[in-house]
């Protein structure tokens, strides 16, 4: 019992430890992708001894510090409470939902399995989903609590946006749990350890291309960042629904962004790139198609699969930044349109085509 | 479930639900409603029924009790309401609560094994609560009532195109 506690809390820590840091690095990574679209030198100023990469250490160390002992203002006529709790509300969610998300296969240790998923809920993905439609009511109390009416517009576009988009993300998923039979991620991604034709691994974007774009849409629009940054754009509302937070709760709403990032990220790599899958790996060892095997030991092929889980992550969190990097915004009438007339539509002839094409194979 | 999760969890949803009454702010209230509505979820977790908690946060929690904060915050109601409306509401909300509460409590009163639930006790079966269970459930026993409920959210749909279309012009 005891021992059991101590390895959930240790993949807790693993976990948190992986996408803490991460998402304070993103913002580094941001500012360098910034540049390097833009064609300029970028985020060099804070080298230590000449080395330009010590930036990251600053994000990473001063950056917080500097948060955290900053003056925090609550804007008189303000709600304190629900303005103070605001923060923990949009973050808390977005970081519980990492719990599914599964990070390699099983780990033997002596005689024990391990299962390298903090918690292993048959509803996997619907927990995921659960969770991110919370992550609108940190939108909606900043916007509201501050007292101020850009951060309310901020909060409305906010609430709108999120819940139009979480529509064709349920949709996606659902063609995704149509073409695995399984709501459980870990499943999931075994099931993506499969090869189609003896060479190809069978990942989702080979089956499911269409559901992988709109999942990839809809999850940049509930991270609310450009081309989706309505609830915040700069040029009209200041900063939206966290204008009136500074500090340590302004930081909070800053990483909650980038911790959507990731998620969005492990999401896509779960469902459509295999997750923790690396080809032709398999649980003794590597065995390629063209007939060559590689025996590993149980250790090294549950690194490798971390390894890969994490360099995939880390690929779409890039890929994010380019694109925000790369769109302008839309405008809000755009943004409607694209969710309900474009994604929507789409999302259901994708359910269809999928339950379709299952009936034909099962009865074939 | 044991007595030692029921009875705090039990305690706060009572608490918050109390809170959705007694507060004088509309958002607030409609915050406790949906605290009331996450703890719920917490509550079926315990009774094992997981897809039936992800369902709550999912379609509750997460999106109509939103669209309640979202006309909340457009229409930005007045906190308070004349004193002669709330005089009418508190004794229509009381007639209203008791009848519900005849109800809710007559299993406890009378011998009503013939209710759906009572007397129920001892481990569940494996299968209960996943989706697979739930969805052959609704799709072979339930499936009158089930196809029922889509027609009327169809209904509800097309009466809000309407309406909203003669807003538009």
């Amino acid at each position: 019992m005891l021992i059991e506690i101590v390895i959930i809390l240790v993949k807790i820590l693993a976990v948190l430890g992986m996408v803490m840091p991460l998402a304070g690095a993103l913002g580094w990574i941001e500012r360098k992708g910034s540049a390097l679209i833009h064609d300029r030198i970028g985020a060099n100023r804070a080298s230590i001894y000449g080395f330009a990469g010590a930036g990251l250490v600053n994000t990473l160390v001063a950056d917080p510090l500097k948060f955290a002992t900053k003056e925090d203002v609550i804007p008189r006529g303000a709600d304190r409470l629900l303005h103070t709790i605001a923060p923990c509300i949009n973050l808390f969610p977005v970081l519980v939902a990492f719990a599914v998300l599964p990070f390699g296969d099983v780990l033997l240790v002596g005689d024990r399995e391990i299962n390298l998923q903090i918690a292993p809920l048959g509803i996997g993905v619907m927990y995921v989903l659960a969770m991110m439609s919370l992550g609108v009511y940190g939108v909606v109390l900043g916007g509201w609590a501050s007292n101020n009416r850009w951060s309310l517009l901020g909060g409305i576009r906010g609430s709108a946006q999120m819940i139009s988009y979480e529509l064709p993300m349920g949709l996606a998923i659902i063609a995704m749990i149509l073409t695995y039979g399984t709501l459980d991620l870990q499943e999931m991604a075994r099931a993506q350890g499969e090869l189609i034709w003896g060479w190809l691994p069978a990942w989702g974007i080979f089956y499911q291309p269409v559901a992988f774009l709109i999942l990839l849409v809809a999850g940049i629009a509930e991270s609310k960042r450009i081309p989706f940054d309505l609830p915040e754009s700069e040029s009209e509302l200041i900063s939206g629904y966290f204008t009136e937070y500074s500090g340590i709760k302004h930081l909070m709403f800053f990483m909650t962004d980038f911790v959507e990032v990731i998620i969005v990220s492990g999401l896509v790599s779960t469902l459509f790139f295999g997750g923790w899958q690396v080809p032709y790996l398999y649980s003794s060892g590597f065995e390629f198609p063209w007939g060559a095997s590689i025996a590993l030991p149980n250790i090294a092929i549950v690194l490798l699969q971390i390894v890969s889980f994490t360099l995939k992550i880390v690929f779409f969190c890039w890929f994010q930044i380019m694109i925000r990097w790369t769109i302008p915004r839309f405008r809000y009438d755009q943004l409607m349109h694209l969710g309900w007339l474009g994604l929507l539509p789409i999302g259901f002839v994708n359910i269809v085509a999928t339950a379709v094409a299952i009936l034909a194979t099962q009865s074939a | 479930m044991t007595l030692l999760t029921f009875l705090p969890l039990s305690a706060l949803i009572v608490i918050f639900a109390l809170g959705v009454i007694l507060n004088r702010h509309p958002i607030r209230s409609a915050l406790c409603l949906a605290v009331t509505l996450f703890l719920l979820a917490v509550m079926f977790v315990f009774l094992d029924a997981h897809l039936v908690a992800a369902l709550q946060i999912i379609v509750y929690a997460g999106a109509i009790l939103v669209l309640f904060l979202f006309v909340i915050m457009l229409l930005n109601l007045e906190a308070d309401i004349p004193q002669r409306r709330r005089r009418n509401l508190t004794i229509a909300a009381t007639a209203a609560g008791l009848v519900f509460a005849g109800v809710a409590l007559r299993p406890f009163l009378g011998s009503d094994a013939g209710l759906p639930g009572v007397g129920m006790s001892g481990p569940v079966p494996d299968t209960f609560g996943t989706a697979a269970a739930i969805g052959q459930r609704l799709f072979t026993h339930f499936v009158l009532p089930f196809e029922v409920t889509s027609v009327l959210l169809l209904v509800a749909v097309l009466g809000a195109v309407v309406l909203a279309k003669k807003k538009i012009g």
